[in-house]
């Protein structure tokens, strides 16, 4: 298994919002996620940054209105 | 709508077109407002879709050479988060962010996110906005700009990670 480092993982945290990662990857990141709270928070920040821009482009910005619970 | 328009399509004129698309379709189809949603987000998924038309239609004017050259201070950027093994220096190592949900409901953060958002490089902000604020799926992205898959992946990893900074320096860290 292939041990990454801090930047790589960080390259992996964005794909894996745009593509499903090969098996070998998501194994990878899950081991080092369990060693490194930096890279959590990193992962955890985008997330973040996501449910934000679903919020912010479905005009929601500074009010939380989500009545009709359709938030993909 | 304005503001969100002019965020994705960085052109005043083309904003005031989409938007005035976009009331005057919700005006004749107001109708088939259900009420499922709010009007606004029901308005904005019309301006949305207005946005999309106008990007699809647009010439491919993003050339590979303008986003790399986006890009032209990110090694230098890379040098100041990690050491040499790439792992994160002591000061750059990401903070726990305060609760989301709480974060999403404060004005202050909202205006910080905008700034942010106001800061990505133009070429890299289309690419990061035409992902999460429109919705396109990353392939689609790459086809409509002629970008390589990889290109687009590392255009997006490099919007993320600006963006993360930008809001961890304006906002996540002021709880500690």
């Amino acid at each position: 298994m292939i041990m990454l480092n801090c930047e790589q993982v960080t390259v992996l945290c964005s794909e894996e919002l745009d593509r499903r990662l090969p098996v070998t990857d998501r194994v990878a990141l899950r081991l080092h996620m369990m060693m490194c709270k930096g890279c959590s928070n990193y992962r955890a920040q985008l997330g973040v940054i996501r449910a934000a821009m679903r919020h912010y482009a479905e005009g929601g910005a500074s009010t939380i209105e989500d009545e009709d619970g359709t938030r993909p | 709508m304005l503001r969100f328009a002019q965020l994705q399509l960085r052109d005043p004129h083309a904003a005031e077109d989409v938007v005035q698309e976009a009331i005057e379709a919700a005006l004749v189809n107001a109708e088939s407002f259900a009420h499922r949603s709010s009007l606004k987000t029901w308005v904005f998924a019309i301006l949305k879709n207005k946005i999309v038309d106008h990007i699809r239609h647009r010439e491919r004017v993003v050339t590979i050479s303008s986003l790399i050259e986006d890009g032209g201070d990110w090694d230098q950027k890379l040098d100041e988060l990690f050491v040499e093994g790439g792992f994160w220096k002591r000061e750059s190592r990401p903070a726990t962010w305060p609760d989301p949900e709480a974060s999403m409901a404060s004005t202050q953060f909202w205006a910080v996110f905008e700034i942010c958002l106001d800061r990505l490089p133009e070429q890299t902000s289309r690419v990061f906005m035409m992902r999460e604020f429109l919705g396109f799926e990353s392939d689609e992205i790459c086809d409509t700009l002629g970008l390589s898959t990889s290109n687009c992946h590392v255009i997006l990893h490099r919007a993320r990670m600006r963006l993360r900074q930008c809001l961890e320096t304006g906002w996540g860290r002021l709880g500690e």
